[in-house]
């Protein structure tokens, strides 16, 4: 049952949500073995206690509560306060955050209840959760294959039914990369959108939190709850009040604007067939009643490398401050100067993607370097700017696929990093420019799902949502569950 | 003189400052007054640099720096960037501190401003290179020295309070004009109400030596201007002697150690430390507002310069007196309550910067522990000028009304401390002195210039307290009919 139905029906009789409890609790017996979605879960007792407070304290104000009695899959890289925050490191394995992200606190306001922290790539630095520190998850509709990442648990909780909604992280695609290859929605907001406080950071200019669900509905839900100016979050845009999506939504989905959408060539060449299949005739049915035409967005190898360049510069920066002495992973520091004991903290708490992204971003930035990668890669990503600022003079939307593969089987990350690396060309083009882009369900190959990319000028999350709900309506993907 | 007593000593500083009257740190809320606190205390999840946290920029310490930069007539950036310096040490949280940089692509919230200060009685310009905002790391504190601590304790307390770092160009010759600079930057400073300097940690230097032609010293974290002065003085015979022996003066930083009164090589520069300065991504260029500058500008207070011309012109001090009184703010202020009540003012001005001063420092007096009526200074002043107290007794007296609080007029009256100017007894006192000293009679009668030592017999035998100037003119009497009898 969609969220938006639960959360009516949890209205009228509080004492629902503990039987919905009952069943994600049991579909999380049976599934979470196989998949391994989270890093930490809650057990339910300790839910249950939270529900009855919960129910007790708003009593006169539950009919105001967007997320009353919802359970939500919250990505491990998102402080909680007094629920251990790992980032999928041994770094922080024990690390329990003193207090909750702006996210965190705004669905808790709205009568959301956090039931577990999802696996990720380590730091979020990867395409296929296999970077963590613990173990890889597994994509649901097909055990043997990656589920995507970083986000790779929050959307696989969502396939299989071991939560309603899940919050994610987008720094260069891993919300839509695991959306899409778990064959759910994920939608990364314009950057600013959604405040920052509390993500434990792997590219601030680029990190942006968003929603996943199993269909668009959820999604704007989610988001309406998330989005918002946070004075906390200096990149957090001021002019964005509170805006409710689901309205926006409908506003759009019964005026049925047509809109004019630009199909991404490049984006399509670049897919394999299977992809590219499915993909295009997901366009066919919008273009039957859009204004579609094709569009060039060349130098996609350069915006790989440009994407890469800047995430690992800043990535060396904000990972500097783990080295043992505040939190995190301790070693002892008897008789060893500074450099030596961070030296062994940095090289034990650290896997080899999180170390080596650390050393390529520092040697980026350092003097003489700076100007041939870090600098260039500066002026690619205000070239890549302007380019979208005259794609959306022209068009509303763009499409591409989400990914240009379908999951790969686990272990093939490591045989061919740069492959995977590639992989990432339809996505981190969002990131760098800042605007908003949605992952979309449209097909199974093979049994495996295949995601539709739709990007938009900032702040144009309701066209997103509206283009979705259109697609979601005629290819019936919504509340799709996996049976792993 | 050896030859390399010639050579040109370079000077730079870099000025790190505080800025203690803000109520919350750089960038976050955690109040900025971490003094005297329990270790690690005063600290939130942001100075603490928790993962996922994110900095906000105190409104306040930016208008602050503005206001320092006005002052200290620097060109203000239209833009406030930030950027990471990144290096790896304990008390930095984040093991980057957030600072500016000057630069392509970078910005520091002024440069290009300049200082003057007044050396042996000329005016020169000091040139200021460029004022950064940034945040102070924590503290490690060791149990007694750095060499013998068994271990490194780290209190974050201080860690993101708002700094100034404020350097020079290196325009400064020698250590007294290094000081005379500094004394005059503080003022600045305290006169714009954004630190106060005394506070233990608000003001450190770096300063940086060289003589032309040879490297350059660096030496860090100089706690007081006396220490400055002193470093320096320090400095410059080490090296003098290192040249005139033929050797080598090496690219070094070296640490003032204040107690044994010498510098200590810590480490060679050969290397430029790669800080990988880039901008900080977390805090978006901050567009800074002709108007906001020009609200800054026009409520700027009352600047030592500019109170140096008015103490001249409203007070006819001369150039020396005025700076004296205007570099010691609080001395100042006294001075002008005072001169409301009094208008000898360069007699006010120099009981005040002389003996006044030196009893503050004698009795190691904190001015703001100072409890001081201004008008018993006034009262003193106005007896002496009356002929009731003379200079001596003025002398005396100031002491006890700094350091006791005493009241002039009650004290004079209830004992007896007047001054003697009974000219009947006043003679018979000379008269006792001439019988006592033929000798320096004689004297006096050939050489006018001997009378003082008359005087000052007369002055003995009264206990200081016989009017001099009546004491002179019987004497002068009484050798006038010497003269005219005896020839
Ligand atoms: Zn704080």
């Amino acid at each position: 049952m969609p969220v938006h139905k639960l959360v009516e029906e949890f209205k009228i009789d509080p004492s629902k949500v503990f039987d919905y409890l009952d069943s994600l609790y049991d579909n999380i017996k049976r599934v979470e073995n196989k998949i391994q979605s989270f890093i930490t879960i809650i057990p339910q007792e300790t839910l249950d206690r939270y529900v009855e407070n919960l129910i007790k304290e708003n009593k006169h104000r539950i009919d105001n509560l967007k997320l009353f009695g919802i359970p939500i899959a919250v990505k491990d890289n998102i402080s909680t306060k007094g629920i251990r925050t790992t980032c999928a490191s041994k770094m922080l394995e024990n690390y329990v955050p003193p207090y909750n992200a702006t996210v965190v606190e705004k669905i808790m306001r709205e009568g959301g209840i956090i039931i577990g922290k999802t696996n990720m790539d380590e730091f979020a630095m990867g395409s296929t959760t296999e970077t963590s520190a613990f173990y890889p998850t597994k994509n649901p509709w097909d055990t043997t294959r990656v589920p995507g990442g970083s986000s790779g648990g929050s959307a696989t909780a969502l396939a299989s039914g071991e939560a309603p909604l899940a919050l994610g992280s987008d720094t260069g695609g891993s919300i839509r990369n695991p959306a899409s290859f778990c064959g759910v929605y994920g939608l990364k907001p314009t950057y600013g959108l959604v405040s920052r406080y509390g993500l434990i950071a792997y590219a601030s200019s680029m990190d942006q939190i968003g929603p996943m669900a199993r269909n668009v509905v959820d999604l704007a839900i989610l988001l309406s709850v998330i989005a918002g100016h946070d004075p906390r979050d200096s990149t957090s845009v001021p002019f964005v009040q509170s805006v409710d999506y689901v309205q926006e939504l409908y506003k759009l989905y019964h005026k049925e604007p047509k809109l004019r959408i630009g199909i991404i060539k490049e984006f399509f060449e670049g897919s394999e067939e299977p992809v590219k299949k499915a993909a295009t005739k997901a366009v066919d049915l919008l273009c039957s009643y859009h204004e579609c035409q094709e569009i060039s967005l060349p130098f996609s190898k350069q915006i790989i490398a440009a994407y890469y360049i800047i995430a690992m510069a800043e990535a060396s920066s904000n990972l500097a401050r783990f080295d043992g002495v505040r939190y995190g992973m301790k070693i002892d520091f008897t008789n060893r100067s500074w450099d030596e004991a961070f030296t062994e903290v940095r090289t034990k708490g650290f896997g080899y993607e999180v170390r080596k992204r650390i050393a390529i971003g520092a040697y980026i930035l350092s003097a003489g370097y700076r100007d041939m990668y870090y600098i260039r890669a500066l002026k690619l990503r205000r070239v890549l700017k302007e380019r979208f600022d005259q794609i959306f003079k022209d068009h509303d939307i763009v499409v591409s696929p989400t990914m240009p593969i379908l999951p790969p089987r686990l272990g093939e990350f490591f045989k061919d990093p740069l492959r995977i690396y590639l992989a990432d060309v339809n996505t981190v083009a969002a990131n760098l420019v800042g605007i908003p882009a949605i992952s979309i369900p449209v097909d199974f190959y093979n049994g495996l799902p295949v995601g539709l990319q739709a990007m938009a000028k900032q702040f144009s999350e309701p066209l997103l949502l509206y283009v979705a709900k259109q697609l979601e309506d005629r290819t019936g993907f919504r509340d799709i569950l996996a049976q792993p | 003189m050896s030859s390399n007593q010639t050579l040109k000593t370079i000077i730079g500083l870099e000025i790190h400052v505080q800025l203690t009257k803000l109520k919350t740190k750089l960038f976050c809320a955690t109040s900025a007054d971490y003094r005297e606190k329990k270790p690690n205390t005063h600290v939130c999840p942001v100075c603490l640099g928790l993962p996922g946290t994110l900095p906000t920029v105190n409104r306040k310490a930016v208008e602050y720096a503005i206001a320092v930069a006005k002052a200290l007539n620097c060109e203000i950036s239209d833009r406030l960037m930030f950027v990471r310096k990144h290096y790896f040490y304990p008390d930095l949280p984040k093991n980057y501190q957030i600072s500016q940089y000057i630069g392509p692509g970078f910005a520091p919230i002024a440069k290009n401003g300049y200082v003057k200060i007044i050396v042996d009685g000329k005016p020169k310009i000091v040139r200021i290179r460029r004022i950064n905002i940034e945040e102070d790391p924590g503290r490690i504190v060791y149990l007694g020295s750095i060499e013998t601590s068994p271990y490194s304790l780290i209190d974050y307390n201080r860690s993101g309070v708002a700094l100034l770092e404020i350097v020079t160009e290196p325009d400064i010759e020698s250590p007294k004009e290094a000081r005379i600079f500094l004394e005059k930057l503080i003022a600045i400073l305290e006169y714009l109400g954004v630190t106060d300097p005394g506070l233990e940690g608000a003001f450190r230097v770096d300063a940086n030596i060289s003589f032309e032609g040879f490297g350059r010293v660096e030496i860090k974290n100089i706690g007081s201007i006396r220490d400055v002065e002193k470093a320096l003085t320090y400095e410059i015979v080490r090296q003098r002697r290192i040249i005139a022996g033929g050797g080598k003066i090496e690219r070094e930083t070296r640490h003032w150690d204040s107690n044994k009164g010498v510098t200590i090589s810590l480490r060679s520069k050969e290397f430029e430390e790669d800080y990988r300065y880039f901008p900080d991504p977390d805090l978006p260029p901050l567009r800074i507002s002709k108007e906001l500058i020009e609200q800054i500008t026009k409520s700027l207070p009352e600047l030592p310069d500019e109170r140096i011309d008015r103490f001249m012109k409203q007070y006819s001090l001369d150039e020396y007196r005025a700076t004296v009184l205007v570099l010691n703010k609080w001395l100042a202020d006294l001075f002008e309550t005072c001169a409301k009540h009094y208008d000898k003012y360069k007699k006010l001005a120099d009981l005040l910067i002389t003996d006044f001063l030196r009893w503050i420092n004698e009795f190691n007096i904190d001015y703001k522990n100072l409890r001081l009526d201004p008008l018993q200074i006034v009262k003193l002043l106005r007896l002496w000028d009356e002929g009731t107290l003379s200079v001596k007794m003025v002398k005396e007296l100031l002491p006890q009304i700094i350091r006791d609080g005493i009241d002039v007029e009650d004290y004079v009256k209830s004992s007896g401390y007047t001054r003697l100017a009974d000219k009947e007894y006043l003679k018979s006192v000379v008269e006792e002195v001439f019988r006592e000293s033929p000798k320096a009679v004689q004297d006096a009668l050939e050489n006018p210039k001997a009378i003082n030592y008359l005087i000052g017999l007369v002055m003995k035998k009264t206990g200081g307290r016989a009017d001099p100037q009546l004491v002179r003119e019987i004497i002068l009497s009484m050798l006038d009919k010497m003269k005219n009898t005896g020839s």
